[in-house]
C-alpha cells in the first residue's frame, strides 16, 4: 500500500510539473508578448511609444530574457505562493481569482455530489428493475444527457427560466450578495443556487454513471451466487446491498478520476452560458490579451486543483477496494 | 454468435440432401450483427442523409448563407403557402422591414397580395457543384431571387438560417471527422508502439496519456486556440483547429489500441506466424492490424461526438473558428444572450443538427462495438 501510495505522489507531481510546462508553453506561443500588444494597441490609439520605454518595460516585465529563465522566475515565485501580478489589470493575481476558485470548485464539487446522488439510485433502480417503464425512462434521459453538450442545455435551462417565469435562472449570488463579506446568509445563498448549474454541468456525467452502474449490477446479479443467496432465503435489500452492489459500485468510484477533469473543464464553457463567477470569464479575457500572469496561473490551478482532486479519489478507492489495498503488500 | 460458415439444406428430397455452404468474411459478419441494432441503423441512416447534406450543401441551401440584407433582420420562420385561389401553387409573400421608433424593435411588412412563386430547381446564387460545375440550380428557392426565403428565420443581419444551417453542417461536421481521423493516426501508432513493443517506451507513452487525460480540456484547448493569430485566413484555422483538437483527442483511441495490441501479443496465431518466420511488420500488418480495425473504427464513431461538442464549445466561445466561416458553433453564438432568445427562438435551431448528429454517432459506435466482438452475447 506505501508503494502505490508513493507512486500515486510521484505521479500527482510528475502531472503538475507537466501541466506547468504545458502552461508556460501555452502563453508563450502566440507571436509576440504582452509588451508587443500594449505597444500595438498604444500606437492604434495614435500615442506611439519611444524605443526605450519598450525597452524599459521589456525589462520590467522579464522580457528581455530567455524564456526558459522566465518559466523558472514564474515558477520560483509560485511555491513561494506569489501569483505574481496580472500586467493588464495592475492587480495581485490572488485578489483577482480568490473568490473565484472557489466558487469554481464549489460548482464542479455540486456537480459530482449531485451525479452519485441520482446515479446511484437510479442505477440501482433500472438494474432491478430492468425492461420496466421506469428504465425506459430513465434509459431515454440518460440519451438526453449524452446527446446535449452542457453548454447547449445551460442555454435551454436559461431560455426557458426566461419565457416561463421570467426570471434570469444564470449566477451564482443574489445580487445584494455579490460583493458582501461572506457570511452565513451569504453561503446559504449560494447553496440556494448551486442545484441548477450543478445539474446542468452534472447531466452528461450522470448518464454515463448511470449506464455502468446499471450494466455494472446487471452483470453481478445473473450470477450463480446471487441465486444461491437468493435460495437460502435472504431478504432482496440485503442481497442486494451485501455484494451486488459493492462489487458494481467499484467502477463508479474509480471512474470518479476522470470525472473531475470533465467537469472542470466543463464548468469553464456552463460559466460563460450561465454567466457564474467561476474563473472562466478571467481565464478568458486574459488569454485573449496574453496576460501571462494571470493566464498561466489559471490553467494551471485549474489542472492542480484537478490532480489533487484525482488523487483524493483514488486514495478513496484505496480505502473501499481490499483488492487495491492488499496488492501492494503481496 | 454466427458460426463462420453457414450450412443450408437447399434440397429435401431424403436421396439427393445436398449442402451448400455459405461462406462469409468477418466484415459481413460484423454487419450481420450490425443491421440487428435497429437504433444503431436508423442512426446510420441518419448519418448518411447528414453526409449528403454536407456534399450537397450549396443544392440545398435556398438563399445566399452570406449575403446580409438589413431589412429582413431577425425575421421568423417564413412559411411556404401551398396554395392559392386557382389551386395549388407554393409561394411566399415578399418581406419589407423597417425600425418601429416607438417599440424600438424592427418590424416586419408582409405584403399578402403579392406571391413570389416557390419552384423545384430554381435559379439563385452561382456556386460550384461539387466543387466542379458551375450552376445556379438550388433544389427548391424562388426562381431568380437569392434572398427571399427562410424557412428557419433570418438571424441578426439577415441572412437565411436554413442555408447558414447547412453551411455549418458542412464545417462541422467535417471537421469533427478530420480531427477523428487524425487522432486515429496518432492514437494507432503510439498506441501500437506501446502495446507491441512495452516495456520503456509503453511506461513513457502510458504517463503522457495520464498527464493528458487528468488536465481538463477545455481550459487547454482555449489557450492553444488562443494563441492562433488573430488575422489567420478560414482554411489555416479550421486546420489547425483540427491539429489542436486531435492532440488531446487521440488518448482514448490510443488505450484501446494498446490493450487490443497486448491482448493479441499473446494469441497463439501471432506465436505461430512468429515460429514460422514471419517478419515482425508482417506479424502486425497482416495478422494484427486486421483484428482491431473493427473495435478501432467503433471507437474513433465513439470519439466524433467530442469532437463535434469541442469544435461547437471553442467556437460558441469565440475561440474556434471565426466568422466567415459559418460552423454549428457560430450560428449557435448568435443564440448567447437569453434576452435576444427570449424574442427570437429560432436561433436556437443549430441545437438541433448538434444534439441529433452527437446521438446518431453514439448509437452507431455502440452498435459497431457490439458487432464487432465475436464473442459478444446475442442481447
Amino acid at each position: 500500500m506505501v508503494a502505490y501510495l508513493r507512486r500515486r505522489l510521484l505521479q500527482a507531481t510528475l502531472t503538475i510539473w507537466a501541466i506547468s510546462i504545458v502552461s508556460f508553453v501555452l502563453i508563450e506561443l502566440p507571436p509576440g508578448d504582452f509588451v508587443t500588444a500594449y505597444v500595438d494597441r498604444r500606437a492604434s490609439q495614435g500615442i506611439p511609444l519611444p524605443a526605450e520605454e519598450i525597452q524599459i518595460l521589456r525589462v520590467r516585465y522579464g522580457l528581455d530574457q530567455p524564456a526558459a529563465q522566465r518559466y523558472l522566475i514564474w515558477m520560483g515565485r509560485l511555491l513561494r505562493g506569489d501569483l505574481g501580478v496580472s500586467w493588464i489589470r495592475g492587480q495581485p493575481v490572488s485578489e483577482i481569482i480568490s473568490d473565484r476558485l472557489w466558487l469554481t470548485m464549489a460548482v464542479s464539487l455540486a456537480a459530482i455530489l449531485l451525479t452519485w446522488a441520482v446515479a446511484l439510485p437510479v442505477g440501482v433502480y433500472s438494474a432491478i428493475r430492468q425492461y420496466s417503464a421506469g428504465d425506459y425512462l430513465f434509459t431515454l434521459l440518460c440519451f438526453a444527457g449524452v446527446g446535449v453538450p452542457n453548454f447547449l442545455l445551460g442555454l435551454l435551462v436559461m431560455y426557458l427560466g426566461f419565457v416561463w417565469f421570467d426570471a434570469d435562472v444564470g449566477g451564482l449570488l443574489s445580487s445584494q450578495y455579490v460583493d458582501a463579506p461572506w457570511n452565513a446568509a451569504k453561503l446559504w445563498d449560494l447553496i440556494k443556487h448551486l442545484p441548477l448549474p450543478a445539474l446542468v454541468l452534472g447531466l452528461g456525467g450522470t448518464a454515463y454513471m448511470i449506464r455502468i452502474l446499471r450494466a455494472n449490477l446487471l452483470d453481478e446479479l445473473s450470477k450463480p451466487y446471487v441465486l444461491t443467496a437468493r435460495a437460502k432465503g435472504l431478504s432482496e435489500i440485503r442481497l442486494l446491498l451485501k455484494y451486488p452492489l459493492r462489487v458494481a459500485l467499484n467502477p463508479f468510484v474509480s471512474t470518479a478520476g476522470y470525472l473531475l477533469p470533465y467537469l472542470v473543464s466543463g464548468s469553464v464553457i456552463v460559466s460563460m452560458v450561465m454567466s457564474l463567477p467561476t474563473v472562466a470569464p478571467v481565464l478568458l479575457s486574459a488569454l485573449m490579451d496574453q496576460d501571462l500572469y494571470l493566464a498561466g496561473t489559471l490553467v494551471l490551478l485549474l489542472g492542480v486543483l484537478t490532480v489533487v482532486g484525482t488523487l483524493i479519489s483514488d486514495l478513496l478507492l484505496l480505502w473501499i477496494d481490499p483488492r487495491i489495498r492488499f496488492r501492494g503488500q503481496s | 454468435m454466427n458460426p463462420p460458415v453457414l450450412g443450408t439444406v437447399t434440397n429435401p428430397e431424403p436421396e439427393e440432401i445436398e449442402f451448400q455452404f455459405e461462406t462469409a468474411s468477418s466484415w459481413q459478419l460484423t454487419w450481420r450483427r450490425f443491421r440487428r441494432h435497429k437504433l444503431a441503423l436508423v442512426s446510420l441512416i441518419l448519418l448518411g442523409f447528414l453526409y449528403l447534406v454536407v456534399l450537397l450543401a450549396d443544392l440545398l441551401a435556398t438563399a445566399d448563407p452570406t449575403r446580409i440584407d438589413a431589412s429582413r433582420a431577425y425575421l421568423p420562420p417564413q412559411p411556404i403557402h401551398l396554395r392559392d385561389d386557382s389551386g395549388f401553387n407554393p409561394h411566399v409573400h415578399p418581406v419589407s422591414g423597417d425600425w418601429d421608433h416607438r417599440i424600438f424593435r424592427r418590424v416586419h411588412h408582409i405584403d399578402p397580395r403579392r406571391r413570389l412563386p416557390v419552384r423545384p430547381l430554381a435559379r439563385g446564387y452561382e456556386y460550384e457543384f461539387l466543387g466542379l460545375i458551375p450552376t445556379d440550380l438550388h433544389l427548391i428557392g424562388v426562381e431568380g431571387e437569392t434572398q427571399a426565403l427562410s424557412l428557419l428565420g433570418t438571424d441578426g443581419l439577415g441572412r437565411d438560417l436554413f442555408s447558414r444551417l447547412i453551411h455549418g453542417t458542412r464545417t462541422s461536421l467535417t471537421i469533427g471527422l478530420a480531427g477523428v481521423i487524425l487522432s486515429l493516426v496518432l492514437g494507432v501508432v503510439l498506441g501500437g508502439i506501446s502495446g507491441f513493443y512495452g516495456g520503456a517506451v509503453d511506461t513513457v507513452i502510458q504517463r503522457v496519456i495520464e498527464i493528458l487525460l487528468s488536465i481538463p480540456t477545455i481550459p487547454l484547448w482555449l489557450g492553444l486556440a488562443a494563441a492562433m493569430p488573430r488575422d489567420w485566413g478560414v482554411l489555416r484555422v479550421y486546420f489547425i483547429l483540427t491539429v489542436i483538437l486531435s492532440l488531446i483527442g487521440w488518448t482514448r483511441l490510443g488505450r484501446e489500441v494498446r490493450g487490443r495490441f497486448l491482448v493479441l501479443r499473446q494469441e497463439d496465431y501471432v506465436l505461430a506466424a512468429e515460429l514460422m518466420g514471419a517478419s515482425r511488420a508482417s506479424v502486425i500488418r497482416r495478422h494484427m492490424v486486421p483484428a482491431i480495425t473493427s473495435h478501432v473504427i467503433a471507437t474513433a464513431t465513439l470519439a466524433l461526438p467530442a469532437m463535434i461538442i469541442a469544435e461547437t464549445s471553442l467556437s460558441f466561445l469565440g475561440l474556434g473558428l471565426r466568422p466567415p466561416a459559418i460552423s454549428w458553433g457560430i450560428l449557435l453564438q448568435g443564440a448567447q444572450q437569453v434576452q435576444v432568445l427570449a424574442l427570437r427562438p429560432w436561433l436556437l435551431a443549430p441545437a438541433v443538427p448538434v444534439i441529433v448528429s452527437i446521438l446518431a454517432f453514439n448509437f452507431v459506435g455502440d452498435g459497431l462495438r457490439d458487432a464487432a466482438d465475436p464473442y459478444a452475447r446475442r442481447t
